[in-house]
């Protein structure tokens, strides 16, 4: 989606949530197949995709609420619950899990207090784990807010959510690949 | 006077590696002495990204490796304005071969020739390098002998099975109706693969160019590509060349001018291994769940909407242009008798050169893993090489000479698969590995077939049971026998190869599993309830790192003294070996005889 059509959604979303959904709508209405990007959207926009909004969605589409249920239940990219502020993947493909994913895994949960997966107490980061994201050759990886780092260790990610908590995911990155130094303060 | 050129290579690996900052920073430098610097996709070298390329005025090349902002600015300060090229990070050059020269000397770069040479969101870099030359070759022919080319190249499905494209295309351009579509299917979901990744984000006009001859030899008009949604740059360059082919009238109506329309529409997957399956595929593209349904009809049938259509993935989709420009020959003077051309692989795991390669069909497992990854990163003996993923196999290190082409690897019980290439050393449990796949399949299966769905979850809990210490005699012969079932009574693709690498286990490392079910030892040393930390008490110094690490408190000792481990409470995380300065931090496996549950509600073995 582009910035500028979601800062439209932005301002609509602000006025009524449900208006963002009408005009998400009209821009898929003459696709045929169109009930997945739709509700890619959907999530693109709020986050994740409220039951609620099923609902909605079904009204001015003409697609009953139970087969977009059964679609969103299916494909593992949607949630139905808000997530944190920041959003950490975690690879979980076999080079990942070969380097250690695990190892990350747990460090991740140690650092931000995500036990067990999930979204911290704090609602400060939600931990995810995915599918490969195919950058094998810099095992393990992650990604947080669509930035990814690579070849990690789990001191390294101590470093990480210690630069995300303070806004400075930028930083992060520098101080992993550059080895410090980050001219960003 | 010719001025220097200067490339840096941004793809999803090298960006991960920093590349877009050293970027921001060359662009800025460069610009100040008025060259252009020109983006590139990946050139396969991931073990040292990022890269820049220096191309002389005089025409030669010279790669450097491992940029970073620290010594990117030398590029610009040593080499371009002191005409002394920065020898300590140079990969490649004039005169300097190096490691890069070995990874890149036995492969055969067929389809990947653009990657990294030309800029993927710059049509006019793709013409330049010869692009779309293929498709004028081939409006300027017959439906039938564009097909009749790719039979002559010998060219087979790269996305795993190895189906004849020319057969699929023939099945397609005879199935009866007018409305025909073409599916790429980029949704490579096999875990450790990055080739279709990597070919779409470094050439993508080439991905569309195939699709366009396969378009017009079957008589379609409309096209979709079913990408992953975890390749955001992927999608974002695909969008950008698919705007730019419109622009050129490459995309649209009356294409060439010669009465032949094509559109081409992005479809993003939505996280689900099975949708890689044709028939899920378009389920999925129809806006249903992602699940096969039986064949016949096939798709070439009734596809996409219920009409004809082609699927092919993106890899056998690239190939085509090379063909149709270069002519068949070209292609099947590489490979095999049975199986032609070259194939790209993900090299990757605990290899010292990692990164995407492409081999003529039926170069052995030794040369590419040794010749050309340069061998084991951890300088372990070779264990094992995984390729298809989780529907594939894992070859043991004694088959190294096997060839890898479609029949040598279906001979020894692995399969091509797409093209992951991982690397195993002895470090790695083969138990667990097997356990790994199958809890993958577990939770991709769509949840159709009864086999799949409950024999994924039987043998994944009798996996689980052995790496836990806890495995019968009989498990062993039970998972083989379950496994032969899966196969049999499976529908799709996923669950008739999903027991593969539990198959191939048993196969090649059977001792492995019994050391597990009869000794309870894990000679990898990686099964948590099979091990335990200690502290070599004659190395430790006391500094207490490990203690601020340990997220269950199981550390304990005086400071400066040396520190003990509590076996019980230990997690078995590793988080303490990595703070451990002085390497004194050791894993031991432990003689188990029965088992209990730890404070944490962990099954763990203790002594008697």
């Amino acid at each position: 989606m582009s910035a500028l059509v979601m800062n439209e959604f932005k301002v609509l979303k602000e006025k009524n949530p449900l208006f963002v959904i009408d005009a998400i709508i009209q821009r898929h209405n003459v696709d045929p197949g169109a009930a997945i990007p739709i509700l890619q959207d959907i999530q693109n926009a709020f986050g994740y995709v409220a039951p609620e909004v099923l609902e909605r969605v079904s009204e001015l589409t003409g697609i009953w609420a139970s087969e977009l249920y059964s679609i969103v239940t299916f494909y593992s990219q949607f949630r139905m619950e808000p997530i944190g502020e920041n959003l950490i993947q975690v690879c979980h493909g076999t080079a990942c899990h070969l380097a250690g994913a695990e190892k990350i895994t747990e460090a991740l949960q140690h650092e931000t207090g995500a036990r067990g997966g999930g979204t911290s107490p704090d609602g400060k980061f939600t931990l995810e784990k995915v599918a490969c994201l195919g950058c094998c050759s810099l095992a393990p990886v992650i990604t947080v807010n669509e930035e990814t780092f690579g070849r990690l260790t789990p001191a390294a990610v101590g470093k990480v959510i210690g630069e995300v908590r303070k806004g400075k995911s930028d930083c992060a990155h520098d101080a992993l690949v550059c080895g410090g130094g980050c001219s960003n303060g | 006077m010719a001025e220097y050129q200067v490339k840096i290579g941004l793809a999803s690996c090298s960006i991960a590696a920093g590349a877009a900052k050293v970027y921001d920073l060359l662009n800025e430098a460069l610009l100040q002495k008025g060259i252009y610097l020109q983006r590139t996709g990946c050139r396969g070298l991931c073990y040292c990204e990022p890269q820049v390329e220096v191309i002389s005025p005089e025409g030669k090349s010279y790669l450097y490796g491992n940029v970073n902002l620290a010594n990117a600015s030398r590029i610009v300060t040593e080499h371009i304005q002191g005409g002394v090229p920065a020898e300590d990070f140079l990969l490649q050059g004039p005169d300097k071969d190096g490691e890069a020269g070995s990874f890149l000397r036995k492969q055969q770069r067929f389809l990947l020739h653009n990657c990294g040479k030309i800029d993927p969101e710059n049509i006019q870099s793709y013409l330049a390098a010869g692009g779309y030359s293929g498709l004028e070759k081939a409006l300027a022919q017959t439906q039938q002998e564009v097909i009749a080319e790719i039979k002559a190249s010998g060219l087979r499905g790269r996305g795993g099975a190895g189906f004849p494209t020319h057969l699929k295309w023939t099945f397609a351009s005879q199935a009866k109706g007018t409305q025909k579509y073409i599916i790429c299917n980029a949704d490579e979901g096999d875990p450790g693969a990055f080739m279709d990744r990597s070919i779409l984000e470094s050439d993508p006009h080439s991905v569309l160019e195939g699709m366009l001859i396969a378009a017009y030899a079957i008589g379609a008009n409309a096209g979709y590509i079913y990408i992953r949604a975890e390749y955001p740059l992927a999608i974002r360059r695909l969008k950008v060349a698919i705007a730019q082919a419109k622009e050129h009238y490459f995309l649209g109506h009356d294409i060439l001018g010669v009465g032949f329309d094509f559109e081409i529409y992005i479809r993003e997957g939505a996280g689900a291994f099975v949708c890689g399956e044709e028939t899920a595929l378009i389920a999925s593209i129809e806006g249903k769940r992602g699940m096969p349904r039986f064949r016949p009809p096939f798709p070439v049938e009734a596809g996409l909407f219920g009409k004809p259509t082609s699927i092919n993935n993106v890899e056998t989709f690239a190939n085509v242009p090379r063909i149709i420009a270069l002519g068949a020959s070209a292609y099947s003077v590489y490979g095999t008798e049975e199986s032609k051309g070259t194939k790209v692989f993900a090299l990757a795991g605990k290899v010292n050169r990692g990164g995407l390669i492409e081999v003529p069909m039926g170069m052995t497992i030794r040369e590419i893993v040794f010749e050309i990854g340069g061998g084991i990163s951890s300088g372990k003996p070779l264990k094992a090489v995984q390729t298809g993923g989780p529907s594939g196999g894992c070859i043991p290190a004694t088959l190294e000479d096997t060839p890898v082409d479609y029949e040598s690897l279906k001979k020894i019980g692995a399969i091509m698969g797409s093209g992951g290439l991982l690397v195993m050393d002895e470090e790695t449990c083969m138990v667990d590995v097997a356990k790994f796949f199958l809890s993958f399949t577990r939770e991709e299966s769509c949840g159709k077939c009864t086999f799949c769905r409950v024999g994924t979850e039987q043998m994944l809990r009798i996996l689980e049971r052995i790496t836990a210490g806890e495995g019968k005699e009989e498990d062993i012969a039970t998972l083989q026998t379950l496994g032969e079932k899966i196969q049999a009574g499976s529908l799709c693709g996923l669950g008739q190869t999903m027991p593969n690498p539990v198959l191939t286990t048993i196969k090649y490392f059977r001792e492995e599993y019994e050391a597990h079910v009869r000794d309870k030892v894990c000679p990898a040393k990686v099964c948590k309830a099979l091990i335990d930390y200690e502290i070599v008490s004659e190395d430790c110094k006391g500094c207490g790192l490990c203690v601020k690490q340990c997220p269950v408190g199981a550390i304990s000792g005086e400071k400066k003294a040396p520190h003990v481990i509590d076996a019980e409470n230990c997690l078995r995380c590793g988080l303490c070996i990595n703070s451990c300065k002085f390497n004194c931090i050791v894993v031991l496996s432990k003689p188990v005889t029965v088992s209990r549950q730890n404070a944490q509600g962990q099954r763990v073995g203790v002594m008697k």
